[in-house]
């Protein structure tokens, strides 16, 4: 029993790192692009963009990838480089923490509110 | 130019009916008849009419290619075709606030007609809040967007309408997602005045019920249109972006998913007369702050109209102006309905209608939060950051699993009270069922991380148990059926299209070709043609799969001459298995194409889950009118 | 017995005023904000908050067509004003006069780095208008202006005699950019 608990936990920790089944270097460019924005596009990103900015930036994400670097560096850089802007993905940070943490805020109040005002056990 | 002129002066009329209905109404609230005035009638029939009479002479100035009227100068071209020539009329800023006011006054009209068995102050009322907002549109109609501006000396071509524009999706889209956001506001106007009047009950809910789910019903076809369009003009092979414009349609979108189940409990049980309340003033006002963050420039997104922040500001103003007002409205009118407490069994539909309200707000939530932060950042601490689609992704996915089992359980409860026993045994065999397909399906297409496993075994779920339903329940609920079966089939069409979708994007020559996914992509030929309005390129592809079976793609790309913009059009081979999405573009000073080729299976079933859904609304509508 | 009743009626009431001013305090907040928001540009220009030491490249000179490194290019003690550039590029044509203006500084040394073109564009382009530079180098693919931070084209960087980036333009130079140089170099 308590192997199989032991189990179960290492399969979900795997999941929670981004262990995934090989990515070639194309799917990865191709995935980081959707999440980094074309800055003198109105509102599309890097992969959508034929923008010269466009694609000099999935050039850069080509080199870098060749170079060894994994995902997460190769938007660290990007962020370095151009700020946070530029990233779709908004970091959690002391700015950024109640844009991740109101929506769950409110639906944890919400389900308060459900439960003490409507919410009875016995008819 | 008599079109321009009478297209004018017809607006003008119209606002004169437009003031003159509130003496009129007033004077008929107060007095003793228990009938409307047929004057009122008449007056607010003079107010659609001459809207109309006005809308079509913008349609005409169009379609004559009139550039003494300023919006057709910036915003058509002779050579476009005709049909574009018309669906411009509402395609840019001012004409698309022209067809706001016309399906305004025509909604309170047909709701004058339609609520004769309804209180006498609470139609009037109605229509006076509804003014309210219809006057307020005039206003910032004449005074900041007049679709009738005289240019003079008159050009000889106009500056053109985006080629991406030009589409018939997009013809269409705009003024079914209208229908959808106006009909929320008669929602708004007459709960305002049910809540002024006291007239929160059963036999309002079921009157209301209608207006909720027609709007409803448009609001998703809208939706949905948007999308389609998105993925066959766009040329990138999606359909959602979670771009501010996109997300400012599904905010109240979610509201209004909300109220179609909230009335239900109105309905039947006379409860969360608040709620509804409070859902029918957040649903007008999320589509008014809409307009507001779409045409203010304050975004920035892909479909942005053009940017101007003077009209930003009366938009502004009026949006919270409208808060204010409804929100005074209800805190000083309301007053609780049953003096008893609300007891709703934990085990009962209602619990299960509240959960889904409670999902759907937390949805709206993650959406309004994550499209209005950056704002608020950027003034509060001069910071810019970007909200996208991992934010979205992150927030909504998990939460969408007890989101579809609350779905498979809650229509399976009674009113007021279920009993435990009766339950388990459907739910264990249908759980059993759901679990044996979802593992077989995974060890087909092999591991694809703990979320989205367990939410394809809920979304199973759903999907067998509506189809059970269906079945066993002999037509007693197929509207809900419908809908619900359709929502199952969505999110298992969109997971299994993300999962499995694939591309390669590479840079080809003619005569060239590539491999891919044991297909082999052959650049074939191209062939150029000029045509009315712009230069046309189309690439000739054949794909050739292993069995020496072949499909021919022909992506074109379109140089257009007025203004000078390159657009790739994707050519898209659609089967019930499978996309394949093939796009080219230029490269520049080369020979060379960036060809991008993609395979999307299941991308049909998106559409026809969603036009399942809507087809669920349908059905419910057309049974309530049929009651009646 | 009437007096409770009355008590909670008043209770509610008091709830709900405090309810209403509340929310009332909220959307005014929110109204300035999306006000001012109103006001605010959208053209973003990333914050430049420490200086930047200019990064070592590789290019090519466009007349010369040999490979030459950034630190042959930038040697000490000397400020150079880097001018990102295309022949393809409408807004680099507006700008260029006040380029051959600043040419005739001293002070400085201007180099102009042609972005993404053909070099035959290139030199026609120089041939028409003149030549401000210093020297050109070519950017062929755009990855040194990706690394320079850029965004697009015209740019233009100030560098000092410590090789860093102390000041970046965007767009074309205009009568403002010019006086802002001048003074930077004093």
């Amino acid at each position: 029993m308590k192997l199989s608990i032991f189990f179960l936990f290492i399969v979900i920790i795997f999941n929670f790192t981004g262990l995934n089944s090989a990515e070639n270097n194309d799917e990865i460019k191709n995935k980081i692009s959707k999440n980094i924005r074309c800055l003198i596009c109105q509102g599309q990103s890097v992969y959508d963009s034929q923008s010269d900015f466009a694609i000099s930036i999935k050039l850069i994400i080509e080199r870098k990838l060749n170079e060894g670097l994994n995902e997460n560096e190769i938007y660290d850089f990007l962020k370095n480089q151009y700020g946070q802007w530029i990233s779709y993905d908004p970091e959690f940070n002391k700015k950024t923490f109640i844009l991740w943490i109101s929506p769950i805020l409110l639906f944890l109040i919400g389900g308060a509110i459900i439960v003490r005002k409507f919410i009875v056990q016995k008819l | 130019m008599l079109a321009n002129q009478i297209g004018y002066y017809s607006l003008i009329s119209g606002f004169f009916f437009s003031i003159l209905i509130i003496p009129v109404s007033i004077k008929n609230f107060n007095n003793k008849n228990q009938i409307i005035d047929n004057k009122i009638f008449s007056i607010s029939f003079f107010q659609f009419f001459f809207v109309l009479v006005s809308f079509f002479g913008l349609i005409l100035s169009f379609v004559n290619s009139d550039f003494s009227n300023e919006a057709v100068f910036n915003n058509s071209h002779t050579t476009k075709p005709l049909f574009y020539k018309i669906s411009g009329t509402w395609g840019n800023h001012e004409g698309s606030l022209l067809l706001w006011l016309l399906v305004l006054t025509l909604f309170i009209f047909i709701f004058l007609i339609k609520s004769t068995n309804q209180p006498k102050k609470y139609r009037i009322l109605t229509l006076l809040f509804q003014q309210v907002i219809i006057i307020g549109f005039f206003l910032f109609l004449l005074k900041t967007s007049n679709p009738f501006n005289y240019l003079f000396p008159i050009p000889k071509e106009g500056l053109g309408l985006n080629p991406i524009l030009q589409d018939p999706a997009l013809a269409i889209h705009p003024p079914i997602l209208y229908l959808g956001y106006v009909g929320s506001s008669i929602i708004f106007s007459s709960s305002l005045a049910a809540v002024v009047e006291k007239h929160i009950s059963t036999v309002w809910a079921k009157h209301i019920k209608v207006w909720i789910l027609v709007s409803w019903i448009f609001l998703t076809f809208g939706i949905m249109l948007g999308s389609i369009w998105a993925y066959y003009e766009l040329g990138w092979g999606g359909f959602w972006f979670w771009d501010p414009v996109e997300n400012v349609s599904l905010m109240p979108w979610f509201c209004l998913t909300a109220l179609v189940h909230c009335i239900l409990v109105l309905e039947k049980r006379l409860l969360l007369s608040s709620w509804t309340v409070i859902l029918s003033i957040a649903t007008f006002m999320l589509s008014m702050s809409g307009t507001f963050l779409v045409r203010s420039g304050i975004l920035n997104s892909v479909h942005t109209f053009a940017n101007d922040p003077e009209r930003g500001i009366f938009i502004l103003i009026f949006l919270f102006t409208l808060i204010f007002f409804s929100l005074a409205i209800f805190f000083i009118f309301h007053k609780e309905n049953n003096q008893k407490i609300v007891e709703i069994y934990w085990l009962s539909k209602e619990t299960s209608i509240l959960f889904n309200n409670w999902f759907l707000m937390y949805f709206l939530s993650v959406v309004l939060i994550g499209t209005v932060y950056p704002i608020f950042l950027e003034v509060l601490s001069d910071e810019k950051i970007s909200v996208g689609p991992p934010f979205y992704h992150k927030l909504i996915i998990p939460f969408l699993i007890p989101f579809l089992i609350f779905m498979s359980i809650g229509p399976n409860l009674n009113w007021i009270k279920s009993k435990v026993k009766k339950i388990n045994i459907k739910i264990i065999l249908s759980f059993l069922f759901s679990l044996l397909i979802s593992l077989l399906i995974l060890r087909k297409i092999g591991y694809v991380g703990l979320i989205n496993t367990i939410l394809i075994l809920a979304a199973f779920y759903l999907f067998f148990i509506t189809i059970k339903d269906f079945f066993l329940k002999k037509f007693k609920n197929y509207s809900q059926n419908f809908s619900h079966f359709g929502f199952s089939l969505l999110i298992l069409s969109i997971l299994f299209n993300s999962i499995l979708s694939s591309e390669k994007i590479t840079n080809l020559k003619v005569g060239e070709k590539f491999s891919f996914r044991e297909e082999t992509i052959i650049f074939e030929s191209i062939e150029s043609t000029e045509n009315k309005n712009y230069k046309s390129i189309i690439g000739y592809f054949k794909i050739k799969d292993k069995q020496n079976n072949s499909i021919q793609l022909k992506p074109e790309l379109r140089i257009y001459n007025q203004p000078i913009i390159i657009t790739s059009e994707a050519d898209i081979k659609t089967t019930l298995h499978y996309d394949k999405f093939l796009v080219m573009n230029l490269v520049k000073d080369n020979e060379y194409f960036n060809v991008r080729y993609q395979i999307k299976p299941f991308m049909i079933w998106i559409w026809i889950s969603t036009v399942l859904i809507i087809i669920g609304g349908l059905l419910s509508l057309f049974k309530r009118l049929y009651e009646k | 017995m009437k007096n409770k009743k009355k008590g909670s009626k008043d209770s509610k009431k008091k709830k709900n005023k405090i309810i209403f001013s509340v929310l009332l305090l909220f959307f005014a907040f929110c109204f300035i904000v999306l006000f001012k928001g109103l006001n605010n540009s959208n053209i973003y220009v990333p914050k430049e908050k420490t200086e930047k030491i200019l990064k070592s490249f590789t290019s090519k000179d466009l007349y010369l067509e040999n490979k030459i490194s950034s630190d042959q290019i930038f040697v000490d003690s000397e400020f150079y004003v880097l001018n990102i550039w295309s022949s393809w590029c409408v807004p680099c044509r507006a700008e260029h006069p006040k380029l051959m203006e600043l040419s005739k500084n001293k002070s400085l040394k201007l180099i102009g780095l042609n972005y993404k073109d053909n070099p035959k564009n290139a030199k026609k382009f120089i041939n028409e208008f003149g030549n401000p530079y210093f020297m050109i180098i070519t950017d062929k693919n755009g990855i040194i202006s990706i690394d320079l931070g850029a965004i697009g084209v015209p740019e233009t960087f100030i560098i000092n005699k410590d090789k860093k980036i102390i000041k970046r333009f965007l767009g074309s130079l205009n009568e403002k950019s010019l006086k802002e140089i001048n003074l930077i170099l004093k």
